[in-house]
This record gives structure tokens, sequence and C-alpha cells, in this order.
């Protein structure tokens, strides 16, 4: 019995090897073209997460996957229809690593689009840029993606960078109250950080005006004692660096411990779904007020309600994506950065290639991209991979989203 | 459980063919499969690695962790920053990692002596959170919510016409991971491993026979925490980056999934724990786009009402039927 069992037990273990490679091992490409391209399709792969504690940000691949739907029926780009292989990685790197491997080698994709997160596709980057694949239009706001561009040509985000973001706030608030005593509450990762660094690059030699900081875990189950020791510290201006749950919770707090600094709002935790939220759960002196900043039209703002685009997007989700909230930015988010893909792939012509998509894509000039706020212009050189770098200061007032200012261009200033 | 039935001391002219066998296959496997393929069995090398270690802590000696993932963040962050801040050979980063780490388990199981049952599972399950925390303090050292990204790891010079990275990866792995479970087998198969076994079943009749309760759950834990570095520092080298977010809770969770799929008190179930560990999830993704949380739950609950004993023991009674 003893000999069967080990015998049986290693044969079982190779059947379930074998079976586990029993996909077709990837082969080695056309000859003339790059891998992804059949005459009638192009292969494009991804990563967000749609399980784990980051699963929120899932909903991103779904609207993509959602557009591109919409794109195909219109009859695909230069003849060609888009797959979009979305995988799941829980936002963990290993994971992305594989995954990512899986999309390149064995699913023979032209190009990664929209990976989302700052620690997974960092964990992917070396890869793809030494298999020179191309890594676009990441899902993440960090500001490397646009610094590195050198060591990692292949890659390049798209919106606005979180520490720029930062640097608009506090030249903001710098204008309108020079000695302000500054509490920031953010969240104690990438995301996070980049956002304080920001808020002390624009302060410049005014950073002593910051009197108290507080971070959390995006583990945290709340941030109210966060809030009131911040609340202790005295300061009149509070700055919130933190995911949406967290923020709503923040807003809440202050409000509920009778503190009413001017708030300001990281982009990420404003769209007006979510400050429609806070204000039913804890009372309009919650969000009114807030100061944020804005680059994409929001689909939750009634003053977009006519807009064209927001008319557009409307009619995708409840086509291509009925079960998706359409109040939901991120969706919203992901056909901006869709609508761009697609403008590349377009002039990339009949016979694109990863280095001429790349050429493209570091050299774009996009002034008509219809999700993004009029004005915004999303625009690249060989020495510039900040794609978005304009958004506009906008005030809650009275239940909504009112803008205000010009739009600031930060291009430039990190580079 | 019956749980020494593959480790009995019965010599047989047979097993040394099927262990031959098993090793001639995965020697094998790199030059057959393609190089993503040998990729992901590195990962389940290095997983099994991990499990292995967690069973000797949990499936040999009773002693529940949802917190292992915390030994791999020691190891792999060991075995990052000994490579990136101080150019240490990666080759050399393993045994420290798997030292380190086991050094911490050790001291671990310290105070862990006085918690059994729910209650060391909570304080194993605080670790497993605290964890990417802490990484993130030593922000000089460990990079912060950055992470390290590592050199990606190429054959040393003269091998490298022979092995592609992968393969050199997955020769590395699995020879490390080879002579893991023989020294796995041969501790568990020893006094040591009794001794993990009667403390498992009753701690008042094992120390009524004079085994010294605290050396013994210590060493486990010790044991069992080197396994764990080890296993982490091969696959951060698999991955070329470490950053907090790889060692949150569910990482942890997942190596007890594991540990129970591959059967509990088993020398040979981490393998099976590992191939599901890695291989199911993407499974769950390819069956179903929509939910493939759930298809992996569905498997989950399956498999725990049909092979209540893991893999290795469903295998265990499926011999013995036969034999009828």
């Amino acid at each position: 019995m003893k000999k069967r069992n080990v015998f049986v037990a290693s044969t079982t273990l190779v059947a379930l090897a074998l079976a586990a490679c029993g996909g077709t091992p990837g082969g080695q490409g056309a000859v003339t073209k790059d891998p992804g391209i059949t005459d009638t399709t192009i292969v494009l792969g991804g990563t967000h997460p749609t399980t784990g504690g980051a699963s929120v940000y899932g909903t991103i691949g779904k609207a993509v996957e959602a557009y591109f739907g919409y794109i195909n029926d219109q009859g695909g780009v230069n003849g060609r229809k888009i797959t979009y292989k979305n995988l799941d990685d829980g936002y963990n790197p290993p994971q992305t690593v594989q995954l990512t491997k899986q999309l390149v080698e064995q699913d023979q994709v032209f190009a990664m689009f929209n990976g989302l997160g700052t620690p997974p596709q960092t964990a992917v980057q070396p890869y793809l840029n030494q298999k020179k694949v191309p890594q676009l239009f990441v899902a993440t706001g960090a500001s490397k993606w646009g610094l590195d561009y050198k060591t990692n040509p292949w890659t390049i985000g798209w919106q606005p960078n979180y520490v720029s973001e930062s640097i608009i706030y506090a030249k903001h608030l710098l204008n309108i109250n020079p000695n302000a005593k500054i509490a920031v509450l953010y969240q104690n990762d990438d995301y996070g950080q980049d956002y304080l660094d920001g808020l002390t690059k624009g302060l410049g030699s005014k950073q002593s005006l910051i009197v108290k900081k507080q971070s959390y875990e995006s583990t945290a189950a709340d941030v109210r004692s966060e809030v009131a020791t911040l609340k202790a510290s005295g300061a009149d201006t509070l700055f919130i660096f933190a995911t949406p749950k967290y923020s709503g919770q923040a807003l809440g707090t202050a409000n509920a411990l009778g503190w009413h600094p001017t708030v300001y709002l990281n982009n990420v935790s404003a769209p007006q779904s979510f400050m429609n939220a806070v204000t039913k759960a804890a009372g309009p002196a919650a969000t009114n007020g807030v100061i944020s900043s804005a680059y994409l039209k929001d689909p939750a703002d009634p003053k977009w309600d006519t807009d064209e685009a927001v008319k557009l997007y409307r009619q995708i989700m409840a086509k291509y994506y009925p079960s998706g909230d359409v109040n939901d930015q991120f969706n919203f988010y992901g056909m901006g950065a869709s609508w761009t893909m697609v403008d590349v792939l377009k002039k990339a012509g009949k016979n694109p290639t990863r280095q001429g998509v790349i050429d493209i894509v570091t050299s774009l000039n996009e002034k008509d991209n219809p999700f993004v706020l009029p004005g915004v212009v999303i625009k690249t050189t060989a020495s510039d991979h900040f794609p978005i770098t304009q958004s506009q200061l906008e005030r809650f007032e009275q239940g909504k989203w009112v803008l205000f200012g010009d739009l600031i261009d930060t291009r430039g200033q990190l580079s | 459980m019956n749980a020494v039935s593959i480790a009995a001391p019965r010599p047989a002219r047979v097993a040394p063919l099927v262990l031959l066998g098993g090793v001639l296959l995965l020697v094998g496997l790199p030059l057959v499969v393609s190089p993503y393929q040998s990729f992901q069995l590195t990962f389940v090398g290095a997983l099994a690695i991990a499990i292995l270690g967690l069973n000797i802590l949990t499936g040999y000696s009773g002693q529940i962790s949802l917190g292992h993932g915390a030994f791999l963040a020691v190891g792999g962050y060991a075995s990052a920053v000994l490579v990136h801040n101080f150019r240490v050979s990666y080759l050399l980063t393993v045994p420290i990692a798997g030292l380190l780490s086991g050094a911490i388990g050790f001291l671990f199981g310290v105070p862990a002596l006085r918690l059994s049952g729910i209650y060391l599972a909570l304080a194993t399950f605080a670790l497993a959170v605290a964890t990417p925390a802490v990484i993130k303090k030593p922000h000089g050292l460990t990079g912060g919510v950055q992470g390290i990204v590592l050199p990606s790891i190429d054959p040393p010079p003269g091998l490298d016409a022979i092995f592609t990275a992968e393969q050199w990866l997955y020769y590395l792995t699995w020879a490390i991971g080879g002579a893991l479970f023989l020294v796995g087998w041969n501790i568990l198969r020893s006094r040591t491993g009794r001794a993990f076994r009667a403390l498992r079943d009753s701690e008042v009749a094992a120390v009524a026979y004079g085994i010294n309760l605290a050396a013994y759950k210590t060493l486990a834990f010790g044991l069992s925490a080197f396994y764990g570095g080890v296993a982490g520092a091969l696959l951060a080298m698999a991955t070329a980056y470490v950053s907090p977010d790889t060692y949150a809770f569910p990482l942890s969770l997942a190596l007890l999934v594991g540990a129970v799929v591959g059967g509990l008190g088993s020398i040979a179930g981490p393998l099976f724990g590992a191939l599901f560990v890695e291989f199911l999830p993407l499974w769950a993704q390819q069956l179903s786009r929509a939910a493939p949380a759930v298809t992996y739950g569905v498997v989950l609950i399956l498999v725990a009402f049909v092979m209540p004993t893991g893999t290795a023991g469903l295998l265990r009674k499926a011999v013995v039927w036969i034999r009828r």
C-alpha cells in the first residue's frame, strides 16, 4: 500500500503539473508583425483588482471593456477589433507579475493598457521594458511614471500625478491664507505619501505651517481618532489625502466634533456620488466649502447632464456594462483613458508596431478627448511623459461642485 | 489522522524508483514547457516550501498560524535588502533569509507558548495584519511604501549558455525545495517529529511522557519560520520586487488554505497545496469572468467536503479502497 501510495501521489502530481501547463505554449510570433496583431484583431492586456482590499477599483477594467465593446460594434480601429484581456491581480504584485507574463508570453498581447496600482505596475515595469512591450496609460497617479522615462521608455501614465495635484492645493492655500495652520490626514502607502510629498513641495519654505500629520493604514476600521488628534492640534486647514471611504469618515467626524476647517480633498475622493453620500449621512455642513480639483467631467454632476460625452458614456454603460454604477466616476475615468488608447491606435495606422505606438504615445497633442474638462489637452513629447497636467479647482457649494479660477497647468514643474 | 503512512520506515524497492521518476519529471519539465510555465512552476516550488513550513507548525505540531505571510515577508525583505543595499550575492541571501526568519519565528514562539487554539490563531492573525505597516516604517531600509525593485535573476556566467533565466530560477527553487523536503521528511520521521505529533494529539499526555513542551513548541515555530523565510526569499527573487502589499493578510490565508487542501500532517501535501494555491485563482478567472471569487469559494467548500483530510488524505483513502 505504501509504495502504491507514493506512486499515486507522484503520478497525480505529474498529471496536475501537466494539466496546469495545458495551455498552448507561446509561439515565437510572426516575423513581420509584432505579437497580438492579426488582420481582424488587436489584443491588449491589463490587470485590475476585482478581489481583495482594492477591489473598488476593479470596475475601471470593466468600463474599459465596455468602451472597447462599443468601439468594436462601431467597426473597431482601422478594421481591427480590440480584444481586451483583463485579469484580476488582487493588487498583489507577485500575482501581477505572473499574470502579466501570461498575457505577454502566452496570450501574446500587443501592449498592456491601464494596469492598475503603483506597486503592481512597479513590479512589472522592468519586465515589460526589457521585453519592449508598451505599458500604456497605467491607472495610477504616481509621479514616477513620468519621471523615469529614460530608464523605462515603454511606460507611461495618463492622469495628473498626485504630487502636482497637491502642489496646486498648496499654492491656492498660500494665496488665500499665508498663515494657515495645516493638519494632514493621509493614507500610509505610496498614494498618500505622494500627496504628502506634493504638499511639502508646494509649501516650499512654508513647510512649518503643517502643525500635525496623521496617517492611517488602508486596512484601518476608521479614522476617527486620527481626526480627533488633528482637531486637537488647533489647525484651521485640513488636507485629506485618502480614499473615498476614509475621506467620508474624516469629513463626517470633523463635522460631528464641531470642527470646520478649510478642507482640501484629493481628487480621487471627490466624485459627486461620494460627496452626495457623505452629505446625506453627515449633513450639509460636513461637505459645504470643501475644495478639490478636477480634470474629468463627472457623470453624477448635473451640470454635465446635457454634455455629449456624458450622454454617450451613459449609453455605453447601459448597453455594455449594465451591472455597473453609472454614477461611479471610476467608470468614467476608465472610458476617458480608453478614448486616448483608441486615438493612439487610430493614429498608429494600418500596420501598428510596438515602436510606432510608443512614438505616437510620446508625441501626443490630443485636444478632442471629450471625457476631460473643456480645455484640457493631453500632451506629451519625447522628454515630457506627463500626459495630463491641467486641472481646475472646485468648491462644494450647496451640494454641487462649482469650478472656479482658470485651468492650472503644472507642466514642467516636476521634470 | 494517520499521518505516517508515507513516512513509514519500511524499506521498499519501488519507492526509490518513484522518487527518481518524480525527480526526473521535475528536472525535465522546464525543457518542454514554455518559459512562462517554468516561471509559474517556480512559484509552485517556493509556495510548496512555505506550505511545508506551515504544515510542520500546524499539521504536525497542532499550532494554528494565520500569520505565516509575516515570515515570508522577513525572508523576502532580508533577501531584497541584502541584494539591493549591500550588494550581497542573491544566492547567499537565501540561507541568511531563512536563518533570520527562523530566529524571529523562534522568538515569536516564546510568547506563543502561553497561547493555544483560537488564541494563538488570533495572535498570529495580528502578526499578519501588522506586517505591512511594520515594513513601511524603516523607510531607508525597506524602501517604505514604494518597496524595492530587484535586478532580475540571470544564470551565472558559464551556465547562461545552458539555461534561460526562467529555467535557472526554476532549478534553483526546486533544488532548494527538494533539499528542504528531504530535511523536513527526516526531521518529521525522527524523535523530533514524533514529539511534534504527540504535542498535537495531547499536550498533557506528551508532557507526561517527558516531552519538553516549551522546547518543542518553539522549535516548531523556528523551523516553520525558517522554511517560510527561504520561501520568501525565493518568491522575492522570482517576482524581482518586494512591497508591503505583497505580504498583506490574503497571503497568510492562501498558505493556510494550501496546507489544508494539500493535507495537514502530510509531507507530500504541500506540493498539492502549492499547485492549488497557484492555479485555482487563475482557473477561477478563466471559468467565470464575472465572479472568480465565487468560483474559488465554491471549489474550496467542495474540497473541504470531499477531501476533509486534504489531497494527500484522499489519495491515501483511494489507495486503501483500490487494494480491497
